[in-house]
């Protein structure tokens, strides 16, 4: 059985005197023991809502919530508020976005690392500094007892989300939820964070949720990819598989978007025309349909359903998706 | 190696606080020469100058004409203001035609029933404040919010002299609950040590005294603290909210943390940065406040003399106020900014 | 190829549908959203009230403001007065004057000294802070410097308490209606200085000041074509709030001695200080002028604050 599995996941905004806004719209995937997942997407097709939804992080006023999540055989979207805090950084942690925006200013780094350690295992004073230490180390941040005196402003970048990390590991937490983790940094600290938490994943066997709308990440870490697009999964599979075959006309032009050194002088990038919000709604048909250039009346018709148009356990939400034969076409 | 840097890390600190304090106390300077060239130049421009000023409207010439010699004023401007400059280093605010004391002994004697009644009010817009302000902004929308919004509004619209008139009107005249007028019950054989009214019975062991002053103090402190309040409220709410979006708030949230440490070590810690700066700011809107609120009850402080100075037109009282408030005004400014570099380490280290 | 044409038809439909892109200009949003707030339409009600009032009062007005007419039923020094009653609906005052015409003719005076007041805050202020801004905005040493000095001079104001810095001129200039106004409209200047250099220096830094350098446009063109024009929503709330401030200040005032001490003119700080005296006999003659200037003083608050959140940025969503 699956570690997490996410089935039909629904986030809507509402406020008063405004149209409902659906961010996440029925999203289902799976996450296994020690697998590294990915979610891939444009910044507004709601993966981050995702993440936030599965940790109870978004507001409870004015979010609608639906569907299931069930991870380790309780469903974390109905769970009582008190046991879902017990779980949030023991059994289940985060690392976010900006490191820097994401660390109190005013608390030093030491504090908000023995904090964790207090409230989940139970350590105190010498044995709490000591394990801090010991953790910081562990994530490659240098002189770990000087660095636990310190600011997060005295901090550079990279070491601010090794500090980060430090804290979403210290309870050996099963599932890692990481929220463009990378995005914030500079190339060569990229690589180095992307590494640290494949040594976390690989010795722990922490299965790592991974968001970004880097496919560069998604080379480099991920065992299974989920593409969302307007809040829907439209499509899913193996790493390899998708990059080899990306079968859906939107995660084709992701890959299609990407300057390749591999392809041949002189070829157009093929970029994806307009912007995410140039959507219509899903029930109506097929999200990405405005931007599509394979799109029929039938896209215009209701949801389109997930298939497997290419191979078994790779799924496609698609009426008219990219295949082999239809290669010469999309290209002309 | 590391050791080193520790030690230089800490001694930059100091170094910080240090430079902060010079720097501020050199931003003292042009700031008071220019009030007092200001001060200066308003005392040569009041009705009938200096001298009638001194000795009143029904002045004779002669009188005036020797005032004027002894005072230095048929000198040129410029080494009058040069003598007035000196006068106030020497602390020399000169003499109140109401009493015939020096101006500074009558602001000493009186000072600290001011700086008495306006630590308590400040005290209770703190107290009730912050609070408010946090549940305000934690239940936004909810009747709390609405409620203390309202009533912050209202509070500000309110004349403080107005308030006090009620406070004494309702709680002191018709039900007698609280005394309506002074600082101690006449007869209350009180020893004066410090000043301070409730400071000195504490002191002396008269806890009796001690208790009829905080008694006497406690309607007018709650009309002066109406606008601190106010304020007080309406920043901490604003300021809860913001730091409520912050991300650092939902990676404390995401750790699982116990309610009380988010909203203690992550949300409080940073929210209430800004309403320090406010409470240093609002002590200029206190002393006006006391002003008003001291002739309400009778509070023999220097609100109140301040009060009966404006009706005797006295001059010198209202000059070396306005100069004693500056200065005031300015080390409490200080002061906070020092608050300020401790509790929040950015500033520190810059 | 009727097809296709139903093909991006179908399309266009369904994206009207689905999702409306606003491009609503920031005053047009701030309207929006104005509207939409119950404490700016609370506010706007008292305020258009007040100034009706304002406008018709002395017309209206059943007695003279001035007329003693019931001087031999009220012993102010004995604590006896007329209270409440048909044809003077608010009582009658210390000397004998029907309250009601009083609160009526007063809502004029008081009006005009928060108008005036605020006038000439902004007005002396804004002209400050303009040129303090443009100032440190065109830049070069000159510019600094001004800047510099005329921000000291700023601060030296602020740092006194507004209501004896108001003492302090009103005392110079003797007791009248219009050294309140002067005494209150100074004290306002620095605020709107400050606000308008700081609301400048934001804008001079702004990418679009910078793209219009790129472009060429002349630097003192842009300060006034550009930068003023888009500095200026904060002091018009700034203003709003200062009407709220100017007559509760101008009532303190009054209340120290310092007011218009002419009766025939009515105005409700005035009126507000010379109760006092008698507030423990008649309680009611202080009440009528007081809840007058907290509700107005309300109204201008209320819209005020509507005006800072409706254009404040961060809280558009």
């Amino acid at each position: 059985m699956a570690l997490l599995s996410v089935e039909e996941l629904s986030v809507t905004f509402t406020a008063k005197g405004r149209k409902d806004a659906t961010a996440v719209d029925g999203v289902s995937f799976d996450v296994d023991q020690g697998q590294v997942v990915g979610l891939v997407g444009e910044s507004g097709c709601g993966k981050s809502v995702t993440s936030l939804a599965l940790m109870g992080l978004l507001p409870n006023k004015g979010v609608k919530i639906g569907g299931r999540a069930v991870f380790d055989g309780q469903d974390l979207l109905s769970m009582s508020p008190r046991k879902l805090r017990d779980m949030r950084g023991s059994k289940l942690a985060m690392i976010f976005q900006d490191p820097l925006s994401s660390l109190n200013p005013v608390v030093p780094i030491g504090v908000q690392v023995t904090e964790i350690l207090e409230r989940h295992r139970g350590l105190k004073g010498e044995a709490a500094r000591k394990e801090a230490a010991h953790l910081l180390d562990r994530v490659g941040i240098p002189d770990p007892s000087r660095r636990l005196k310190e600011y997060p402003h005295q901090l550079s970048g990279g070491m601010r989300q090794r500090a980060l990390i430090a804290m979403a590991v210290a309870c050996a937490p099963r599932l890692l939820i990481a929220d463009e983790p990378t995005t914030a940094l500079d190339v060569t600290i990229q690589a180095q964070i992307l590494e640290l938490l494949k040594e976390l994943v690989d010795q722990e066997g922490t299965a790592l949720l991974m968001i970004t709308h880097d496919l560069g990440v998604v080379a480099g870490i991920c065992d299974q990819v989920n593409v969302l697009y307007a809040g829907r999964a439209v499509e899913s599979a193996g790493r390899r598989e998708l990059f080899a075959h990306p079968t859906h006309p939107y995660a084709h032009g992701l890959l299609g978007s990407i300057p390749r050194l591999d392809a041949p002088r002189g070829e157009p990038l093929s970029p994806i025309r307009g912007s995410i919000n140039d959507r219509i709604a899903w029930a109506d048909g097929c999200a990405f349909a405005p931007r599509c250039d394979r799109y029929t009346m039938e896209c215009l018709t209701g949801t389109p359903e997930l298939t497997e148009p290419r191979a078994a356990g790779h799924q496609v939400r698609c009426v008219n998706p990219v295949l082999p034969k239809s290669k010469a076409e999309v290209s002309a | 190696m590391a050791g080193r840097s520790r030690i230089d890390a800490r001694k930059k600190g100091a170094c910080g606080v240090l430079r902060l304090v010079v720097r501020r106390l050199l931003q003292l300077i042009p700031t008071l020469l220019g009030l007092s060239v200001l001060l200066f130049l308003w005392l040569n421009r009041l009705p009938g100058g200096p001298a009638s000023a001194i000795l009143g409207e029904r002045a004779t010439e002669a009188e005036v004409a020797r005032i004027n010699r002894a005072l230095g004023l048929d000198q040129p401007v410029y080494i009058q203001y040069w003598r007035f400059l000196k006068r106030i280093f020497e602390l020399d605010l000169g003499t109140s035609t109401q009493t015939g004391q020096p101006v500074w002994d009558e602001f000493a004697t009186r000072f600290p029933a001011t700086v008495e009644l306006s630590i308590v009010a400040i005290l209770i817009a703190i107290v009730v404040g912050i609070p408010l302000g946090y549940l305000a902004a934690k239940r936004r929308g909810g009747w709390v919010d609405v409620a203390s919004v309202s009533g912050s509004l209202i509070g500000i619209c309110i004349p403080v002299f107005f308030l006090a008139l009620i406070l004494k009107g309702i709680f002191a005249v018709q039900l007698h609950w609280f005394p309506s007028y002074g600082r101690l019950t006449t007869g209350m054989d009180a020893t004066d040590v410090t000043g301070f009214a409730v400071l000195d019975g504490l002191l002396t062991g008269e806890f009796d005294a001690s208790l009829d002053a905080v008694h006497h103090l406690i309607l007018p402190a709650i009309a002066l603290s109406s606008i601190p309040l106010a304020v007080i409220v309406r920043m901490t709410r604003a300021s809860v909210l913001e730091v409520l979006g912050e991300d650092y708030v939902r990676t404390a949230e995401s750790k699982g943390l116990e309610k009380r440490t988010v909203r203690g070590r992550h949300v409080l810690r940073n929210a209430l940065l800004p309403v320090v700066t406010a409470v240093g700011l609002l002590t200029g809107s206190l002393l006006s406040g006391a002003v008003l609120t001291e002739s309400v009850f009778s509070f023999n402080g220097i609100g109140n003399f301040i009060r009966t100075s404006i009706d005797a037109r006295d001059y010198p009282v209202l000059v070396g106020f306005i100069l004693f408030i500056a200065m005031v005004y300015v080390l409490i400014n200080l002061l906070v900014d020092l608050a300020y570099s401790i509790i929040d380490p950015r500033v520190r280290v810059h | 190829m009727t097809k296709k044409a139903d093909k991006v038809d179908r399309l266009a439909e369904l994206m009207q549908t689905s999702e409306s892109t606003s491009g609503a200009s920031l005053w047009r949003e701030a309207m929006r959203r104005l509207r939409a707030s119950k404490m700016a339409i609370i506010g706007a009600v008292i305020i258009a009230l007040f100034v009706v009032l304002a406008i018709v009062g002395p017309w209206i007005a059943p007695f003279s403001p001035s007329a003693q007419t019931w001087r031999g039923e009220v012993f102010a020094n004995k604590g006896e007065f007329v209270g409440a009653r048909s044809g003077n609906w608010f009582g009658l005052d210390h000397l004998g004057r029907d309250m009601f015409s009083r609160i009526l003719v007063g809502a004029r005076q008081t009006l005009m000294v928060g108008v005036v007041s605020m006038l000439i805050g902004l007005i002396v202020g804004a002209l400050v802070g303009v040129l303090s801004g443009a100032a440190a905005t065109l830049g070069g040493r000159t510019g600094q410097r001004i800047d510099t000095v005329v921000m000291r001079f700023t601060d030296i104001m602020l740092s006194l308490p507004s209501l004896l810095l108001a003492v302090s001129i009103a005392a110079v200039m003797g007791q009248s209606l219009t050294t309140v106004m002067i005494a209150v409209g100074v004290v306002q200047i620095p605020i709107f200085a400050r606000l308008l250099r700081g609301s400048m220096l934001v804008q001079g830094s702004s990418d679009y000041v910078l793209a219009a350098k790129a472009l060429g446009i002349r630097k003192k063109r842009i300060v006034l074509t550009q930068i003023l024009p888009n500095s200026l929503s904060p002091v018009i709330v700034q203003a709003t709030l200062s009407l709220a401030t100017a007559i509760i200040e101008a009532a303190a005032l009054s209340y120290l001695g310092l007011g218009n001490p002419d009766p025939a003119i009515p105005e409700w700080g005035v009126m507000l200080a010379q109760a006092e005296r008698f507030f423990d006999n008649e309680p009611m003659m202080a009440a009528y002028p007081a809840i007058g200037i907290i509700i107005t003083a309300l109204g201008f608050t209320l819209l005020g604050e509507a005006m800072r959140e409706a254009l404040d940025p961060k809280l558009r969503g």
